[in-house]
């Protein structure tokens, strides 16, 4: 009887969740698998492309960039996007809301539209360069843009609001109570935002962090219009093969590495951080 | 844990002319109050009278708009709160909930940079006092409301505040744990001689645990006193209002008695005599409160006692309500109204049936006659 009802139960879950596996089998777990397949067979199966990653130095560079450049753009996301998410949270609320909108805005623009702008702002004799130079601070113009710099700055500027907004949502839950009895209790204002604050917003920075690495990783546009030759991505590297080379199969091999690396290193930031540990209710 | 060798436990808490306004709204206005050293001190009051805004100023964290606080005669207004030195217990626990047991009671001294020995043996003693002994390695998560509460009680005792403040500290927990609580709080404060300043709306709370309590309405101070002197001689209809229950006749003073009495006519012609919580002269509109229990059955032993010269009056019972320890019936009184009466459900009592007649009897001394404006 209370089986049977637990089994309906189960069965009713099962059709809420129906719609949302099927499109995730059709156009995400069927192509992947799809992909995967591509990656070892040729006209026969081989492991030809993946020796081929791994033999020429060229790919292993690429991939070790594309992790280094996004580790950079995480860091800077998190040191500009954490202290405005502070901001944010602690703010009155008619302030919050207009900072809110501000830190979305970007998102109705379109992502090329962005970069083309940046690229105006950051170009030799782009506006930055222009107002750097006279104030006086150097006589040559700064390279800014066609170089790792540009893309660090192109990429953190798009994924500062998912860092702001993942941030801001976890520390929008503190108890701003804690913080007041921290005081009562003796605590300096740096004493009560070190051992309550911040370790109360550690999920909001795992989340963060996690979301923008994890996205730098795919990125395309950015480094493909702001940095220089020496700036290739791996998502650059794989489309290049689907465009130019029309090596499809080498292009699989190269996103199953990158799908596998992450995967690395995702599991080796949860050893670290013990995701589910924050994750599961603070309360 | 002993109050520090040498110094006297608590420290006098002196209010002075305190004021918070904000914006055109008066939060608090002008409250001026001493609380003597060790003393348990509650601020009572319905939401919205400024007692918490009261005890905010105190601890800190609301700036007062004029007026100063002082702890042991030290102003405070220019102290962050940090810097006060007070416990305070926060209505909802504020228990930080990533940390252990251990660690939560342990943060002041932390913060205070106390020898690791020292922490040890005071976050030791302060769990004792809290009979949390053994709970040291939970998380706040895995303990309950009233758990989280002492938990947070002493963390605002382990460093030796000679002030705690309490905002509605028992708020969350359910009756019969409440109960207890207030008891415990009470002896742990009589042991430690802190002195306490407490905050609530309830005003049993009030009366049982504090020795003297502040009644708080629209951010003034409406009477001081012990909690014997609140219920038995309210100082103005509100108190004898909030604090307990009493009945109301309106009426206006006919003339003057001895010992400082006054003869009242209801408005439906029942004279009574009652004493005046103010100055009161012939002829002026007054409100007589009195409390249920203080009207007895004439003919019963109670009645006798009250000796000549009682206040009497016949009516109809209309509505008997029983509470377990005690009855409460409605009485009519024809063109007076109603008044209710409680009647305890001793041995042999005789229950009334509605409808029936009685006559009722209580001493002036319980009948306290307030102004009345208007009309």
């Amino acid at each position: 009887m209370k089986a049977s009802a637990e089994r309906r139960e189960r069965l009713r879950y099962l059709l809420v969740l129906f719609p949302a596996l099927l499109v995730l089998a059709v156009l995400f777990a069927y192509p992947l698998l799809g992909i995967v397949n591509r990656s070892v067979y040729k006209a026969g199966y081989t492991l030809d492309f993946y020796r081929q990653i791994f033999r020429v130095p060229v790919y292993l560079q690429v991939l070790w960039a594309t992790f280094r450049v996004s580790a950079l753009v995480t860091l800077l996301c998190l040191a500009l996007g954490y202290p405005l998410a502070y901001v944010l949270a602690t703010c009155r609320p008619r302030t919050a809301r207009l900072l809110t909108i501000i830190v979305i805005l970007p998102f109705f623009t379109s992502i090329i539209v962005r970069t083309y702008a940046w690229m105006v702002l950051l170009g030799r004799n782009g506006i930055v360069n222009q107002y750097v130079m006279a104030l006086g601070l150097t006589d040559t113009p700064l390279p800014l843009l066609y170089n790792q710099a540009g893309v660090v700055i192109g990429m953190s500027y798009v994924l500062l609001p998912y860092m702001v907004l993942t941030v801001y949502s976890v520390m929008r839950g503190i108890d701003p109570g804690l913080v007041r009895a921290a005081h009562s209790l003796g605590a300096s204002r740096l004493q009560a935002f070190r051992r309550i604050f911040l370790p109360l917003s550690l999920p909001g920075i795992a989340g963060g962090t996690l979301l923008v690495f994890i996205l730098s990783l795919g990125f395309f546009i950015t480094p493909a219009l702001m940095g220089g030759p020496g700036d290739i991505m791996i998502a650059m590297l794989i489309e290049r093969e689907v465009e130019i080379t029309l090596n499809w199969s080498f292009a699989s091999a190269l996103a199953v590495v990158l799908l596998a690396l992450t995967l690395v290193g995702f599991a080796g930031y949860n050893r670290i951080v013990r995701l589910e540990r924050i994750f599961e209710g603070r309360g | 844990m002993a109050p520090p060798e040498g110094v006297g436990g608590g420290a006098e808490v002196r209010l002075h002319e305190l004021t918070k306004t904000f914006g055109s709204v008066v939060a608090v206005r002008e409250v001026s109050v001493t609380v003597a050293p060790g003393s348990f001190f509650t601020l009572l009051g319905p939401s919205g009278s400024g007692k918490t805004t009261t005890l905010m100023m105190v601890a800190g964290f609301t700036y007062p708009s004029s007026g100063e606080v002082f702890v042991d005669g030290k102003p405070m207004a220019a102290l962050p709160p940090q810097k006060r030195d007070l416990g305070m217990v926060f209505q909802s626990y504020a228990v930080f909930p990533h940390l252990t047991v251990f660690d939560n009671v342990a943060f002041p001294l932390q913060v205070r940079k106390a020898p690791r020995l020292d922490t040890l043996r005071r976050v030791g003693e302060a769990l004792e006092l809290v009979r949390l002994t053994g709970y040291e390695r939970r998380l706040p998560r895995q303990l309950s409301g009233g758990e989280q509460q002492r938990v947070a009680l002493a963390r605002a005792l382990v460093f030796q505040p000679r002030v705690l403040l309490m905002d509605e500290p028992l708020g969350a927990l359910d009756k019969k744990l409440r109960a207890h609580m207030q008891l415990e709080l009470k002896h742990i404060q009589q042991r430690l001689h802190v002195t306490v300043l407490y905050v609530t709306h309830d005003q049993e709370e009030a009366l049982t645990m504090s020795d003297r309590v502040a009644v708080m309405q629209g951010g003034r101070i409406e009477q001081v006193g012990i909690p014997a002197e609140l219920y038995d001689a309210p100082a103005s209809r509100f108190v004898a209002d909030f604090i307990g229950e009493s009945n109301f006749l309106d009426g206006v003073v006919v003339s003057a008695e001895r010992d400082g009495r006054w003869r009242c006519r209801a408005a439906g012609g029942l004279e009574f005599s009652g004493v005046g919580a103010v100055a009161l002269h012939a002829g002026q509109q007054i409100t007589a409160a009195v409390r249920p229990e203080k009207l007895v059955q004439a003919g019963d032993d109670g009645a006798a006692a009250l000796g000549p010269g009682s206040n009497t009056c016949k009516g109809v019972v209309e509505e008997a309500i029983y509470v377990g320890d005690v009855t409460r019936y409605r009485v009519g009184l024809g063109a007076d109204g109603a008044i209710t009466i409680k009647v305890p459900n001793r041995f042999a009592a005789r229950p009334l049936a509605t409808g029936a007649a009685v006559a009722l009897a209580w001493s002036p001394d319980d009948t306290r006659l307030f102004s009345r404006a208007g009309a």
